[in-house]
């Protein structure tokens, strides 16, 4: 009897007082006194429990940026954390689905003559099309891995492409600097070609589906300086965004309805788009700004497309299906964007709320020339030529880990559609999938005889595509 | 001192002579007619010499303004579709020249197994003992006639030490030793100074080999790091194969191309 009294006092000693928040920090209820024995498991079932989620959602914990992968107890024993403070645990919710790494080449698909400049999947994950050096646009069949269309038409290297967020329309942009709209149902050119822009297109950015609902606008940026915004039904630039000084080498359409460019100017540039007006100019970077990303990227770049493969039967309600997956995502945090340089560091802006920078990422020893945000936000990876790829905590922009093993400079990166794996293509001819959870590498995919262009994950998490010098689209499966 | 160091000096101390700049536009100016005359007076050979040489230096001045018309004038628009196509966020930045992968270990392999070579310069011309290498007579008489001194250019290793006179039959001069051999890069175009790593082979037969004698179709290894090639795999490749082009006894250095 004594000594079950004993283990009972010894259970109540060894309580701990936590207090669960969100990524920003909000609390979720009061502090609370929890066991030391307490574990993940737990800890998942309170916060579902204080959540009210009907369905249960698993959750991953971190304490002070690091996950908490044992019981309260031994963490507290091996971190020396005082017991009298209380612990503030941060949850962060997971996907619901897994999506498999990818592990073979599935296929091999010669077709281009000259190297593959960009690839894209359509934002359902059922189409694939590629731009190359060999002025054409291809389309590709998924099912059987072979060719499907060639849009021949543009006069010069096909620089960038990009589909519409229904998938309805394919934008292409070329070195001569005019951009060409496909149908990706038949291949064929849709209308003639959109002249505007001088010299060669650097990016292209469609509106979210969220914001208007059969797609329509989109807007690109090119060399010369200007971004232009298109309307693909009246098939004629509405606006054209003047102000940089020197090329725009990154444009991204924001939820919110504003527009970012990043330009070699140094600068970030934030414009409306019912008129065009500009909003805000952020400073900071010392040299050109490669490349922007956003948290919400990824779920304006599928719609209102998901994991769970629905098809909507007319736009009215896809677009409210994206919007509220674009809500779910965002929370109530504002829109964050980062920003990639050539001075070797990137920039954390929440342009909505002010034109300081929120964080500055400092690490890389080479420009950084690729930036993205995992799908559900929390995480920011960024590519260097300093060969490595760098992962950040994508609320606060604080530091997480490095991962090196790539031989030449990394070039493009893209993550999975569940957040936990990131895929590297790089100069070295290999491609590399990480892990985030251990933050190790996960899979080396050689294969390539020549650099690695382009990489993309299609949504669904099937397949990834990647394409490079030496000609070739390679498709890659678990 | 050379003669006309002594004007130089001159002007460095006293500066120019007062009218020296109005002499020289003068001169300067009479040079033309001095030449017309001269044109006109001048017969046979030297006559038509000179008019020679005055007719490629009019022709070159009318290139030269002809070429400087060009900018003024309206030209097409470069607007060809250009190989080596890169993507756009590549396309402002200056990329060095760099070396294709090409590198295929196992091709390379199979090849070096077969002993067979694809190399650019397939036949040598076979040197002959005597002209390798050279007697060296020795013993206090200097009646023994076993030691021989290699004539050509040699390599050896990093860590080599000479053996006692008693047991080395071949002496490789340090003279003529090489570590480094300039190595061109057949599709790049460019050349490299690198480091030899060893001999793979002497046409001229295995004992060559083995004391790293380097005579023109050598294949030589090199250390290729620095130019930064990949394997299909990714990874850094590290040493290649390079045939010698020169004969380096003559020329004081090795020239080598890199086999691809």
């Amino acid at each position: 009897m004594a000594a079950m009294d004993e283990g009972r006092e010894m259970n109540s000693s060894n309580t701990v007082m936590c207090l669960l928040t969100n990524a920003e920090g909000e609390p979720l209820g009061a502090p609370l006194y929890l066991p030391q024995n307490a574990g993940p498991p737990q800890l998942q079932e309170i916060v579902n429990k204080l959540l009210n989620n009907v369905e249960k959602l698993p959750y991953a914990f971190y304490i002070s940026d690091q996950e908490l992968v044992v019981q309260l107890g031994t963490y507290l024993q091996q971190n020396k954390v005082s017991v009298e403070k209380v612990i503030r645990i941060v949850y962060q919710p997971q996907a619901i689905f897994r999506i498999r790494p990818v592990n073979r080449c599935s296929a091999t698909i010669a077709g281009h003559t000259e190297a593959v400049l960009s690839v894209a999947f359509s934002p359902d994950g059922h189409n694939l099309a590629s731009g190359s050096g060999d002025t054409t646009v291809r389309l590709w069949d998924l099912n059987t891995q072979t060719p499907l269309f060639t849009c021949s038409g543009h006069k010069n290297w096909v620089l960038s492409i990009a589909w519409s967020p229904d998938g309805k329309h394919l934008v292409s942009g070329s070195k001569a600097g005019e951009l060409l709209t496909w149908d990706p149902q038949t291949g064929k050119q849709s209308g003639g070609p959109l002249i505007g822009h001088k010299k060669w297109i650097t990016g292209i950015s469609w509106e979210a589906v969220h914001l208007q609902a059969p797609c329509r606008r989109f807007v690109s940026s090119s060399k010369d300086g200007d971004a232009r915004i298109w309307d693909i039904s009246l098939r004629k630039c509405l606006i054209c965004l003047t102000g940089h000084t020197l090329a725009v080498t990154c444009v991204k359409w924001g939820g919110d309805g504003m527009i970012y460019t990043s330009s070699q100017d140094c600068t970030i540039k934030v414009w409306e788009t019912s008129q065009g007006k500009l909003i805000r100019e952020l400073k900071g970077h010392g040299h050109w700004v490669n490349s922007l990303a956003l948290s919400t990227e990824y779920i304006l770049r599928t719609g209102a497309f998901d994991h769970t493969g629905k098809t909507y039967s007319s736009p009215e309600e896809m677009k409210e299906a994206a919007l509220a997956r674009y809500n779910k995502m965002k929370g109530n945090a504002p829109e964050r964007l980062v920003s990639g340089s050539d001075d070797f560091t990137m920039f954390l802006w929440e342009p909505a709320i002010s034109k300081h920078p929120k964080a500055r990422l400092t690490g890389h020893q080479q420009l950084v020339n690729h930036v993205y945000f995992s799908p559900d936000g929390q995480w920011l990876a960024s590519a260097s030529f300093d060969k490595s790829v760098k992962l950040w905590n994508g609320i606060t922009g604080k530091f997480v880990t490095s991962f090196r093993g790539h031989v030449g400079p990394v070039y493009q990166i893209s993550w999975s559609a569940d957040s936990r794996l990131l895929l590297s293509g790089s100069k070295d001819s290999t491609l590399k999938v990480w892990d985030i959870r251990t933050h190790k590498l996960k899979q080396d995919l050689p294969g390539h005889a020549d650099e690695v262009f382009a990489v993309d994950w299609s949504p669904d998490g099937e397949k990834v595509a990647s394409g490079g010098k030496d000609r070739v689209l390679k498709l890659w499966m678990n | 001192m050379p003669q006309g160091d002594y004007i130089e000096l001159h002007r460095k101390r006293h500066g120019y002579r007062l009218d020296h700049f109005e002499r020289k536009r003068k001169k300067e100016a009479r040079e033309v007619h001095k030449r017309a005359a001269y044109a006109q007076k001048a017969l046979g050979i030297k006559g038509k010499m000179f008019a020679k040489k005055r007719y490629a230096e009019k022709a070159l001045m009318k290139k030269t303004l002809a070429m400087h018309d060009e900018s003024s004038s309206r030209r097409k628009v470069d607007d060809k579709v250009h190989d080596g196509a890169i993507p756009a966020y590549l396309l402002d930045r200056d990329t060095t020249t760099r070396a294709k992968v090409l590198s295929n270990t196992i091709k390379q392999k199979r090849k070096e197994k077969a002993g067979k070579w694809d190399v650019p310069l397939p036949k040598v011309r076979p040197v002959a003992e005597d002209e390798m290498f050279r007697v060296i007579r020795s013993g206090k008489r200097k009646t023994k006639q076993w030691k021989r001194m290699v004539t050509k250019v040699t390599f050896v290793g990093r860590g080599f030490t000479r053996k006692p006179p008693k047991y080395e039959r071949f002496i490789r001069p340090t003279g003529l030793r090489f570590t480094k051999a300039h190595v061109t890069h057949p599709e790049l175009k460019c050349t490299f100074n690198l480091e030899i790593i060893g001999i793979k082979k002497n046409p001229n037969g295995p004992m060559y080999t083995s004391l790293g004698v380097v005579t023109k179709g050598t294949i030589i290894e090199v250390n290729v790091s620095e130019l930064g090639l990949v394997t299909p795999a990714g990874k850094v490749v590290w040493g290649k194969y390079a045939q010698v082009t020169n004969n380096p006894e003559n020329d004081g250095c090795i020239n080598a191309v890199l086999l691809v």
